[in-house]
């Protein structure tokens, strides 16, 4: 009789395991596209092998948006940027209208840099400001150091500020891990 | 607004002079029924003094016209000469003596409006905004300070003070039928008394000019009886409640991971931010954006996506939420009672 029951447990429990047998599907050879690199900002400077790769093209067209340059200005004023890197000159934050670029002077970098964060103090304002407004800031921040065309940075301030409009910045040579790609 | 001819809106003008609530004219307790006194007082002084004038050009116009004919004689005539000096000497030392007596009446009214005491008043600090009012009801205990915005409750018939300060430049604090015009200046605080006996609502406005939005920058102050204010009070003073049903508590998460939570307090949940009007208690107010629209779902709703169209330049982002999230997100802040 005992023995009839062990032999019950016995075979209930390995009907059991065979449920493990196929816990999960592997992809043992993922689709090229599915291996492609998404992000395409880079934070290192170094690269593996040889030569960079070339600089993928801008994915901003606010770049080319006075409209959108002179928002992102605005923006910067109302999400307190200014709180850390007051008007670009830096104080807690780096100043941002030199030409120094810890993380990337690129537009992807910057992203990234207001998106996720930075270690050391800058905050990740991930789904804090919506896309569009964040490649608003960027390209808003790009013109603090002349980075974009003059006749796109705001030619004046909308406050009494001492510093000159950012159309009137001279434009700075980005260092740091990325530079600019070469036209 | 509807585009009007200028004499009609002349006319509008002239109609609210008289009969609108925003109207210092219609005073609505001691210290407005003072200035409405001095202002009757100066109004029928300039008043006299006017009629007297153009009377006196009457007479001297016709009289010069009956004898424009004639040669003017070229002739000394001292018994005229000493009684324009008498005349001219009068008309100054009447207008010198009418000028100290105005000015004795603008003092005293200024004292009886300054003179007020009570042991035991209510308290409300204000402190002007770009462009909004912030309202405290201060408190020795944290947890009993109330915080509101752009809604002043009183009770009616009770002397209340007014603590001012501002937050970045001058605003002015104005309620016509309640005070006068009371500067609020930053680093600055200064105290003045109200006491409104009639129960109402008294709207007011910024009187100084302090940037873009300076036309949108209303409040209103809601008296009422001892038992409605202590209720409300009351009311002011607890948290936000959890929301109850599934959309609510949808709304509640949209405003806690998006970009409300980084300017504006819910007490009760997470969203401490002193930045942007406390929404605590939002849907107890008659009206948002500082008096600029009534407090309904869809004027919320469309406050919270574009307030940059509605007030162009205040210090509120845009918010392209989804829909989903925009209806949860308004129908938790309609909850917030």
């Amino acid at each position: 009789m005992i023995y009839s029951r062990l032999l019950l447990a016995t075979s209930l429990a390995a009907v059991a395991t065979l449920a493990a047998c196929n816990r999960e599907e592997r992809e043992l050879r993922p689709s090229p596209s599915a291996s492609q690199v998404v992000n395409q900002a880079q934070v290192s400077g170094l690269n593996p092998g040889a030569n960079p790769l070339p600089t993928p093209p801008t994915p901003s067209i606010y770049e080319e948006s006075a409209y959108a340059v002179s928002e992102g200005k605005t923006l910067f004023g109302q999400y307190n940027c200014s709180g850390c890197h007051a008007n670009g000159g830096g104080g807690i934050g780096p100043p941002l209208m030199d030409n120094n670029w810890i993380y990337g002077s690129q537009p992807q970098n910057i992203f990234t840099t207001i998106v996720e964060g930075r270690p050391n103090g800058m905050p990740s304002f991930r789904n804090r400001i919506p896309e569009y407004q964040v490649w608003e800031l960027v390209a808003y921040v790009r013109s603090l150091s002349g980075l974009l065309p003059k006749d796109v940075a705001p030619s004046r301030n909308d406050q009494l500020y001492v510093k000159p409009p950012e159309a009137s910045m001279p434009k700075q040579t980005p260092t740091g891990i990325t530079g600019e790609p070469s036209k | 607004m509807i585009a009007a001819s200028s004499p009609m809106r002349a006319a509008a003008v002239l109609a609210s002079f008289f009969q609108g609530e925003h109207n210092s004219l219609h005073p609505a307790g001691p210290f407005s029924s003072n200035i409405e006194w001095l202002y009757w007082v100066i109004f029928w002084i300039v008043f006299v003094a006017f009629v007297l004038t153009i009377l006196a050009f009457a007479r001297a116009s016709a009289k010069t016209y009956s004898r424009a004919e004639e040669m003017l004689p070229i002739m000394k005539d001292e018994e005229g000469d000493r009684k324009a000096k008498w005349a001219v000497g009068t008309a100054i030392t009447v207008t010198v003596l009418t000028l100290f007596a105005v000015l004795f009446m603008s003092v005293i009214t200024g004292k009886k409006v300054e003179g007020m005491t009570s042991s035991n008043p209510v308290t409300i600090q204000i402190t002007g905004h770009q462009w909004w009012w912030e309202v405290i009801y201060p408190n020795p205990q944290a947890d009993q300070t109330v915080i509101t915005a752009n809604e002043i409750h009183i009770p009616v018939g009770k002397p209340v003070v007014i603590l001012t300060s501002s937050a970045d430049v001058i605003h002015s604090f104005w309620a016509p039928s309640v005070h006068g015009k009371r500067d609020l200046i930053p680093g600055y605080s200064s105290a003045f008394w109200i006491q409104v006996d009639q129960p109402g609502t008294y709207p007011g406005r910024c009187a100084e000019f302090c940037g873009l939005q300076h036309a949108h920058m209303g409040f209103s102050i809601i008296a009422e009886d001892e038992a409605t204010f202590e209720a409300w009070e009351q009311q002011q003073l607890k948290p936000a409640p959890d929301p109850t049903d599934a959309e609510a508590q949808h709304g509640r998460e949209v405003f806690l991971t998006h970009t409300c939570v980084m300017c504006h307090t819910i007490r009760g949940t997470d969203a401490g931010s002193r930045v942007g009007p406390d929404l605590t208690h939002l849907a107890s107010r008659n009206m948002i954006a500082a008096e600029t629209l009534p407090n309904t779902t869809g004027a919320l709703a469309g406050w919270i996506v574009d307030p940059q169209r509605i007030k162009p330049g205040n210090k509120m982002t845009p918010n392209p939420l989804a829909p989903d999230d925009l209806n949860a997100l308004v129908t938790y802040l309609r909850t917030l009672q």
